[in-house]
């Protein structure tokens, strides 16, 4: 294989009159931190609300909530993003339709939401389990103390119960940020989509994609010591992780 | 202050685990309940608080129905102090904080009153130091202690016990029942399970005997410990006080 290797090629103005190829990239990855981040807030809301409700003694909450984890779960990513992008705006009344599309950043809104929402069932099964760990005797105490339901899981159980999942909440956050690259086939240029069209605009595939390569690693690490970060900060002496 | 009447509860279509229970506590008094394993009597006096649900008869507590729908369980059930086995101390509250939290958001006293009244309860309890400790930093019969004194901030007009030592080594009971006994001679109105026979016999006015789901001998402490009419009774007896 002939290949000219240009590790320069960053520092070459781009196509796009807005700088050079490095500057390309890294509004890239500012996007996909925009959309990782608001896909990671609506998955921890979202899936908070349903893994509590996967745990309640009520039928009904348990019976809705299993029915959003299941079908938010077994459809892959992609499928579902193409349903929120195309398949959605033409199931609607035309003119809710019609300002969908015409939403500016649709693809932004679109993504997040979307990744999010994919995020929250996994956030919901994790939260759900964490829950389900707890001894029985919590709730009670906390329901003798005359604390009512919504106060039990405020004070106690979830304080406990999301100590308990951090670590693989980690994971979830981390596949946050990674599926984000998926936006890229609803025409959200984040860090995938700049680091394809760097290399259609240049034919410096290796070295677009090695820097995106490098760019994920780092956010992600970024990530990873954060969380282990607030691991010690709400690690409970003598309880769990705690030491 | 109790009444318990033809109390009828079932796990399950067949499985029944109390069978016409009925008795009463009166104010002040303390009541032992022991019997085997198995015998309902932890299913019992979780259903004086409601914490368990049972199909058929009523129990009143102070003049109010605990199985009414209407009844606003969360204030009964703040009213009545209960000690569970495994202490049930909420892990990531510091001591004192365990003590606060009902007071605070059930109560609705303000946080200088619940300290007060908390650092009150723990020097009672003979633990002042390690109110800011974490319940894991804690020995087991510590851990009961703060239970009991969580329980005794809410100010309760009863207190139930379920086997509060029986998770316990055989050192640390006699601490915890110390605070038990100071507790019955105040005249607090005690519903105990325990197999503690000394203790009942110390303070309890009367003792209550349940096997297989029902209640097979009510009787005064004197009697009881005489001469129980049950054979069953006897046989438990004969087997409990022979070592």
């Amino acid at each position: 294989m002939k290949y000219n290797w240009n590790w320069h090629i960053f520092f070459e103005p781009s196509p796009n009159g807005t700088g050079n190829y490095l500057d390309m990239l890294l509004s890239g990855l500012v996007l996909t931190i925009e959309t990782a981040l608001l896909a990671w807030i609506i998955a921890l809301v979202i899936g908070t609300i349903v893994g509590v409700m996967r745990t309640l003694p009520s039928k009904t909450a348990s019976a809705i909530g299993f029915c959003y984890v299941e079908f938010f779960r077994n459809i892959p990513l992609l499928v579902q993003l193409f349903l929120w992008f195309f398949v959605l705006p033409e199931l609607l009344p035309r003119s809710a339709g019609l300002w969908l599309k015409q939403m500016p950043n649709a693809p932004f809104w679109t993504a997040s939401i979307g990744v999010g929402l994919f995020m929250s069932v996994r956030v919901a099964e994790q939260l759900r389990a964490g829950i389900g760990s707890l001894p029985r005797g919590q709730k009670m105490a906390a329901t003798a103390l005359g604390l009512t339901t919504t106060q039990a899981y405020r004070y106690v159980l979830l304080p406990i119960a999301f100590r308990v999942i951090l670590p693989p909440l980690t994971s979830e956050f981390l596949s946050t940020i990674k599926n984000t690259s998926v936006a890229i086939t609803i025409g959200l240029i984040e860090l995938t989509g700049q680091a394809r069209a760097m290399q259609e605009f240049s034919f410096q595939v290796f070295e677009a994609f090695t820097a995106a390569t490098v760019l994920y690693l780092l956010i992600n690490l970024v990530v990873v010591i954060g969380m282990r970060l607030l691991e010690r900060q709400v690690a409970i002496p003598g309880y769990i992780s705690g030491k | 202050m109790i009444e318990i009447s033809h109390v009828n509860k079932w796990y399950g279509p067949t499985f029944q685990v109390l069978k016409d229970c009925t008795t009463s506590i009166a104010k002040g008094e303390v009541v032992v309940v022991c019997g085997p394993s198995g015998s309902g009597k932890s299913t019992l006096i979780k259903c004086v608080n409601a914490l368990e649900p049972f199909q058929e008869g009523q129990i009143v507590l102070d003049g109010i129905k605990v199985n009414d729908p209407k009844t606003d369980l969360p204030k009964l059930r703040a009213r009545v102090g209960m000690v569970f086995q495994h202490f049930e101390l909420f892990p990531h509250l510091r001591i004192i904080d365990n003590l606060c939290l009902a007071q605070e958001k059930v109560l609705g006293r303000s946080h200088a009153e619940a300290m007060a009244k908390g650092e009150k309860l723990l020097k009672r309890v003979g633990l002042t130091v390690h109110a800011n400790k974490y319940p894991a930093e804690l020995s087991g019969g510590q851990q009961q202690r703060v239970a009991i004194a969580r329980a005794l901030a809410m100010d309760p007009i009863a207190m139930l016990f379920d086997e509060p030592t029986s998770a316990l080594d055989p050192e640390m009971i006699s601490e915890v029942l110390d605070v038990m006994v100071d507790l019955a001679r105040e005249g607090m109105t005690m519903m105990v399970v325990t197999h503690e026979m000394g203790f009942a016999r110390k303070v309890a006015h009367r003792v209550i005997f349940m096997d297989t789901g029902e209640i097979v001998e009510d009787a005064q402490k004197d009697d009881f410990f005489g001469s129980p009419r049950s054979e069953r009774a006897q046989q438990f007896l004969s087997k409990i006080l022979s070592h």
